[in-house]
């Protein structure tokens, strides 16, 4: 099984993460997560290129988690306009 | 494991044949994932023709698919030929009006 804490930590280190928010939403079983992430390895890429770079993050607790949910793939300047307003 | 020949030239002429499909589990009619119905409900909402696959009924397709869209969850979008996305990706982008853009056009391609 995998931890809410331990998802958290891999996003940070392999995608060098400002920010990272990991909701473990499998009633404890730690098979389901929903993730919210802000990266400048995001600055420039697609959505879709962003999310493989999550998958790719999390290759080896993928195997372990049935559900992950990526709710958000922000750029540091994303995340900061999202801020203000 | 990995896609075996036969396996991946079927994979490429049903997502070329067919210009929307849906990599599931479950179908259209009985979705067995919400994951899935979201999507399910995304297409329907925006009234686009396309063809669902389930890929509970065979275990071959269901890890071959993971490694041929380098994804590893269902459900998988393919427009136009295309890896699309999963769930989250149909969300956002329904959300802010890119999917039903990127749809009009894969239709009148």
């Amino acid at each position: 099984m995998v931890s809410a804490s331990e998802v958290q930590e891999a996003l940070k280190q392999r995608l060098e993460a400002k920010d990272v928010t990991v909701v473990d939403d499998s009633g404890g079983c730690g098979s389901s997560f929903t993730v919210a992430v802000v990266s400048a390895q995001f600055e420039g890429r697609k959505l879709l290129d962003r999310h493989k770079l999550v998958n790719a993050a999390l290759k080896e607790e993928m195997k372990d988690i049935h559900a992950l949910s990526i709710k958000k793939c922000w750029t540091p300047d994303q995340q900061a306009s999202a801020q203000k307003a | 494991m990995g896609v075996s020949p036969e396996l991946k030239s079927a994979i490429d002429k049903f997502i070329a044949d067919n210009k929307i499909v849906l990599f599931m589990k479950g179908n259209r009619m009985f979705p067995q994932c919400g994951f899935s119905n979201t999507c399910v409900q995304i297409l329907n909402t925006l009234s686009v023709p396309y063809e669902t696959v389930n890929i509970l009924e065979d275990e071959l397709l269901r890890t071959g698919m993971k490694e041929y869209s380098q994804w590893p969850t269902f459900p998988q979008v393919y427009i136009d030929g295309e890896f699309y996305g999963g769930c989250d990706i149909m969300i956002e982008s329904y959300t802010n009006g890119e999917l039903k853009e990127h749809l009009e056009a894969a239709l009148n391609s």
